[in-house]
């Protein structure tokens, strides 16, 4: 896995100096430390930064096709590179290495855009063309990788990170109202927004061509849960048979790698059934990482020593206390880039410090699964409050919430209450987003800590607006569940699982996650499958136990799904009241003109004063200190520091005048 | 200050951190998703410690509970009882 960046010029020429480039390497280095490469001509500058893993010793980038007309900067894996390799050398492409980055290059050239269709992976990659002046940037389906980029003042800049967009100093910095919004709505930016003003994500599953004739953005893939062809409304053998078969195929070309390849186990379903399958396929001598938490309430030990034991895996193990929590907060939002409502992605920090110091570089692990096979509450919830929404009056179908969050429910006294949280909006049905409002809601209501200018420059902004923009025509066909489901991949699986609590986390320490549930033939197989059979009753991921009933323990198949979850009120508040005093003072709310002092101080001192705090308290007091961090690391005192005498291990420079003679910055 | 107030003050300090505007007599906590689980107990314990009653369990109910107009008969209720 890498780091990419480049600059383009949209209109006249402008010479791109190499510095320039240099910077953006250097600020994502941590993406790709062991090589790095350049080219440059008067129309683009391209830069790439490497973590060698397929082809150690030849592939270097930026690399070209023959005539040195294509050439390409990549991040990401094609696992399907050897066989669409097989096929180019038949047509008669030569290659110069054994990369699959060279593979995707001819794939293009033999295909043009259509290449997008044929490649199984993951990936950012950017491929100019210099006969007709146009470049492609495109990212892979699900938005394994990141990719960012801005248009200033004639130019066009993007980078695997948005720090690499900034360490140019004329890019301006300020904090989007409108993400703020979403963020303290949806728990993260939507698709092809970031926090900052004028900074955009490529979207997953797009592509963006930019040409003398102008600029465009399209999608080359759709993740569709309701495809009206060929449904399977039955659990048959031979269904669950080709479930089996793709997923084991999807594990076993993402062990390709020219270095060894661990998984992460959790102890929960979908990581010890990806660690089972690496271990009793392929590889006998499989390395797996886990992570505990001092605090019991978080921990899965048992379950992650039962796997350990009934694999024998060689397993490494972190063991995470409130403190770390606090202390590496800052580190993991310089990677995350955004503001976090969890703090999920800080012990996923630390455990890849922990597979790097391995000498590990790749893992494969077990995101996607709950998205794909329908694993969470939130649709299980929805499916029951459906079934309550057909007879309001029920006193028995919103018990069936109690069957579903034991935790919430297990003070009987409160049922009651409960049930009148869980009914609001049960009169609407067939509301878009019935499955999430009580949730959207229930984190908007900290946006009444954002200050009056927030608030102002807000009140006109409706992101439900926003999010019906992004549905596809036939979402409004499709029952509760898969509506969810797919709410859930859109925002929640590209925008904070794959992102702030995955790549982002992982590659800050240079480890490569690999996806196999997120395999495109996963998704497109399930997508076909009837939301009753996914869900049994209420049993979650139906098919992924029948696919796995004998190859696990009971205990794992059967055992109740805890959502992943680390400490927030007490690694906050108990331990370290540094970050709050340092964070939200009432000098620094003023200086950012985020938050309203007087509320964030009521909130500050309520959580002080009590035992246990509510998931909305939890959730508010995160969501503002990292809100404030990011102002501080990325908007007042972004470092732009790098070692100007770094030099590129490759550099391809086709400027018709050399910098050195024009001294161009 | 009367009773209804000591209420409304707790739950805007407490649940709104400041911001009143949107609890009016009838606002059903619920269903505007200003109380959650957690506060429900937190509701109780202030209730039960500002004004000297006990709450049994099955008056945990959204009918005793669920906004300040109910709540306010609600402790009418348990206050007349207390002084019996």
């Amino acid at each position: 896995m890498c780091g990419i960046s480049g600059i383009i010029n949209l209109a006249q020429h402008q010479p791109i100096s190499s510095n320039v480039l240099k910077r953006m390497v250097s600020i994502q280095n941590h993406r790709g430390p062991d090589e790095s490469g350049a080219y440059i001509d008067d129309h683009i500058g391209l830069a790439h930064s490497r973590l060698s893993i397929i082809d150690l010793s030849e592939g270097t980038q930026p690399i070209h096709n023959e005539d040195k007309s294509l050439w390409i900067i990549y991040n990401g894996e094609v696992f399907n590179y050897p066989e669409i390799r097989q096929e180019l050398v038949g047509l008669g492409h030569k290659f110069y290495t054994t990369s699959d980055t060279e593979v995707i290059l001819h794939l293009y050239e033999e295909k043009g855009i259509n290449c997008l269709n044929d490649l199984n992976g993951q990936f950012a990659f950017a491929i100019w063309n210099s006969k007709d002046k146009t470049l492609l940037l495109a990212r892979d389906r699900v938005g394994v990788l990141p990719l960012f980029y801005t248009i200033q003042d004639q130019r066009l800049y993007f980078a695997s990170e948005i720090k690499a967009i900034f360490s140019n100093r004329d890019i301006p910095r300020t904090l989007d109202p409108e993400s703020l919004d979403q963020v303290f709505t949806f728990w993260t930016t939507l698709p092809g927004k970031t926090v900052f003003n004028n900074i955009r994500e490529l979207p997953p599953a797009h592509y963006m061509l930019i040409s003398p004739n102008g600029i465009t953005v399209n999608k080359y893939w759709e993740m569709n849960f309701g495809s009206d062809k060929e449904i399977f409304n039955k659990k048959t053998d031979d269904l669950v048979n080709e479930i089996s078969d793709t997923l084991t195929d999807a594990v076993r070309i993402r062990l390709r790698a020219d270095v060894p390849v661990g998984t992460y186990l959790s102890g929960g379903l979908d990581s010890s059934a990806l660690t089972e399958t690496v271990k009793r396929k392929f590889n006998n001598n499989l390395r797996s990482f886990g992570i505990r938490f001092e605090n019991k309430n978080y921990d899965e030990g048992s379950f992650q020593n039962e796997m350990v034991n009934y694999l024998g895996v060689d397993h490494s193990e972190i063991v995470i206390s409130n403190d770390d929590i606090a202390a590496n907060l800052e580190d993991v939002l310089w990677h995350t880039e955004k503001p976090l409502l969890r703090t999920g992605p800080i012990p996923l920090y630390l455990l890849s410090k922990l597979v790097n110091q391995s000498g590990y570089k790749v893992v494969l692990t077990g995101e996607g699964a709950d998205e794909i096979f329908g694993g969470y509450g939130i649709f299980k919830e929805a499916k029951i409050r459906n079934f309550w929404s057909k007879y309001p009056d029920s006193k028995l179908r919103p018990l069936l919430l109690a069957r579903l969050y034991p935790y919430i429910f297990k003070d009987e006294r409160l049922n009651q209450t409960l049930v009148a949280f869980f009914k609001s909006g049960i009169e609407n049905p067939d509301d878009p987003f019935f499955s999430h409002d009580i949730r959207w809601k229930n984190t908007g209501k900290i946006k009444n800590f954002f200050s009056g200018q927030i608030k102002d420059s807000t009140k006109n902004y409706n992101s439900y607006s926003e999010l019906l923009k992004l549905l596809p025509d036939n979402y409004f066909d499709w029952d509760t569940v898969t509506k969810a489901q797919f709410l859930e991949s859109l925002i929640f699986l590209s925008n904070y699982l794959l992102s702030s609590q995955g790549d982002r986390v992982a590659m800050a320490h240079s480890v490569e996650l690999r996806v196999p549930y997120l395999d495109h033939r996963v998704i497109e197989l399930l997508g076909k499958v009837n939301s009753e059979i996914k869900i049994n009753g209420l049993n979650e991921k139906y098919l992924l136990k029948q696919v796995f009933k004998n190859r696990l323990p009971l205990n794992i198949i059967n055992r109740w799904k805890n959502p992943y979850r680390a400490p927030i009120h007490r690694a906050l508040l108990s331990n370290n009241l540094n970050l709050i005093k340092e964070y939200c003072s009432e000098d620094e709310l003023k200086r950012t003109g985020l938050f309203e002092h007087s509320k964030v101080m009521k909130l500050i001192n309520k959580l002080e004063r009590i035992d246990k705090a509510s998931e909305f308290d939890e959730m508010a007091l995160i969501g503002i200190i990292s809100t404030q961090i990011i102002s501080r690391i990325f908007i007042d005192d972004f470092k732009y520091d790098f070692d100007e005498s770094d030099k590129f291990d490759l550099f391809f420079d086709y400027r018709s005048v050399n910098e050195k003679l024009t001294n161009a910055v | 200050m009367s009773r209804v107030n000591v209420v409304k003050e707790f739950i805007i300090e407490n649940f709104l951190f400041g911001e009143g505007e949107p609890l009016g007599l009838d606002t059903d906590f619920f269903d505007k998703g200003i109380i959650d689980s957690t506060g429900v107990i937190e509701l109780v314990d202030f209730l039960e410690k500002s004004f000297g009653i006990s709450v049994d369990d099955e008056e945990l109910i959204p009918q005793n509970l669920s906004s300040l107009q109910k709540i306010d008969v609600f402790l009418s209720k348990k206050l007349a009882q207390k002084v019996v």
